[in-house]
């Protein structure tokens, strides 16, 4: 029998909601005994889901709800992050190191270039008026476990 | 996320101390900003020593701030950066407009030559 366990925790487009949502998935994931730079390591990819789907997908006006899926798997970590908001015209052009819809705001444009940095495999579903999908996942080092 | 700061001569060391996340980084770059107008600051170091989390909302902050220095012909530096930190910087190509130290002094002596 392989571990199973998951999770689902929903929270609206507050950036106090940021650390709020680190705070809650490093909970959940530390059942798999991860290593503080794994832990780490997930923490800022999710860090910049979240913050991309609190700054793009709704309004500043307008409360809107995101959600986050965790499921573990043996010694995989799986993380969904989905709004419900504006969506990504050009899913390839936001990937791209460096392009930000929003300079002004001093958006670096490297959230889905950090992301890929931090995690195993990345992948980003999005429609325009119905909202983005963020899917994450992190196999933790089995040796030292 | 708590900003403190020491300035030596007309260089300002900004001390970070906590989480530089979206949602903290505006007060930070309003603080480190009103500081630089205050004190005729020209050149500008950050101390990464006591941050304990960053995104790439950090990069944003560095970057603006680097802006508004280079405008005055002045210089940024960071120090004491961990290594998820230094990854962050190192993967945006940060380091090719702001300089890494080893620590304060190390970058004061640069700065002031």
């Amino acid at each position: 029998m392989t571990y199973h366990n998951r999770m689902k925790l929903e929270f609206i487009n507050k950036s106090e909601n940021e650390s709020f949502a680190r705070v809650a998935v490093a909970a959940f994931v530390s059942q798999m005994d991860p290593t503080i730079e794994e832990l780490i390591e997930l923490k800022t990819a999710l860090s910049e889901a979240v913050t991309n789907s609190i700054i793009h997908a709704y309004d500043k006006s307008q409360e809107g709800i995101i959600e986050i899926y965790c499921t573990i798997k043996e010694y995989t970590v799986q993380v969904i992050i989905e709004d419900h908001g504006i969506g990504i015209e050009d899913i390839n052009k936001a990937r791209e190191p460096l392009y930000t819809s929003k300079p002004e705001q001093e958006r670096s444009g490297m959230g889905f270039t950090v992301m890929e940095t931090f995690v195993d495999e990345l992948d980003v579903q999005s429609l325009p008026g119905e909202g983005t999908k963020v899917t994450m996942k992190k196999t933790l080092n089995r040796d030292i476990h | 996320m708590r900003v403190s700061f020491e300035t030596i001569d007309n260089i300002l060391i900004a001390e970070l101390d906590g989480e530089l996340d979206h949602h903290t980084a505006k007060e930070v770059r309003d603080e480190i900003d009103k500081t630089i107008d205050a004190f005729f600051i020209k050149h500008l170091i950050f101390d990464f020593k006591n941050v304990t989390f960053m995104d790439s909302s950090g990069i944003g902050v560095i970057i603006g701030r680097y802006n508004k220095i280079h405008d005055m012909n002045g210089k940024v530096g960071v120090f004491n950066c961990n290594k998820y930190v230094d990854k962050i910087f190192a993967v945006s190509d940060l380091y090719s407009i702001v300089d890494k130290f080893h620590d304060a002094d190390e970058a004061i002596k640069v700065f002031n030559k």
